[in-house]
């Protein structure tokens, strides 16, 4: 088939406007800063406005005591508290902390459970964002291969 | 192309506990490649989204710090059988992918 040059250049254009809208629509809503941050810190104040949180107990964080594999650490986090907003996991020590926040929407049981990747033995955090305060609980994950690009 | 995502779902009462599985490779931009020695650029699942029947039930926002593959799962309240639950997921290169399952 004979594609003409300008019509070849024209969809090209169509093309790449295509592709960066979806990057567009999500800038909005994934807290792309706080991601980036490299303090857990800084982080949090990007992502909650704050890094002073109330340590709870009502906050359970699963976590091995020894990932014998830092590419694949599960972690749990279940809270008895209520009016729960967000629940983040804060890696202390990996080169960007924060790894991951879920939004809790109303009729979502504050309990999830995922994967992580930890760089080296470090304090791993469960914040949770109420609508009465920010809480949060650690624990320390010994890390024995680390699991960034090593 | 079949969907990368796989969704498990389960009902007890009117809470759905859901457990999910992407295939992705989640590389975070930092690690080199064997052969040439050169950064692999990152490429990672951003957002994750589960919609009950077009209601907005999780919406989950993962930095390349989630594992390869990402494992996810929770549970939600108001759930009934025969309700479309639909996640879908995006990731920092503008892929998309998504899965429809029926609950039973």
């Amino acid at each position: 088939m004979h594609v003409g040059r300008r019509f070849f250049l024209r969809s090209g254009v169509a093309l790449a406007a295509l592709a960066a809208l979806p990057r567009v629509l999500l800038a909005a809503a994934w807290p792309d800063k706080a991601f980036s941050s490299s303090a857990a810190g800084e982080a949090m104040v990007d992502l909650l406005g704050t890094d002073q949180t109330i340590p709870s107990d009502q906050i359970k964080l699963k976590l091995p005591v020894i990932a014998e594999n830092g590419a694949v650490v599960p972690v749990t986090i279940s809270t008895s508290l209520e009016n729960v907003e967000s629940i983040s996991i804060v890696v202390e020590k990996n080169p960007r902390p924060l790894a991951a926040t879920f939004e809790i929407l109303p009729g979502t049981a504050p309990e999830i459970s995922s994967r992580i990747k930890m760089g080296q033995t470090s304090d791993v955090m469960a914040v949770i964002k109420t609508d009465s305060g920010i809480y949060s609980t650690a624990k320390e994950v010994k890390v024995t291969i680390g699991g960034c690009g090593g | 192309m079949a969907s990368k995502i796989k969704v498990k779902a389960k009902l007890s009462g009117d809470i759905a506990d859901i457990k999910s599985l992407m295939i992705h490779p989640m590389e975070t931009g930092a690690r080199k490649d064997p052969e040439t020695e050169e950064l692999v650029p990152a490429h990672h699942i951003t957002q994750l989204t589960f919609t009950n029947n077009d209601k907005t039930v999780m919406v989950a926002n993962f930095s390349t710090a989630v594992s390869r593959n990402p494992y996810f799962s929770f549970k939600f309240s108001g759930a009934k059988a025969g309700d479309t639950l639909k996640a879908s997921c995006v990731d920092n290169l503008g892929g998309t992918d998504e899965l429809e399952t029926v609950l039973k």
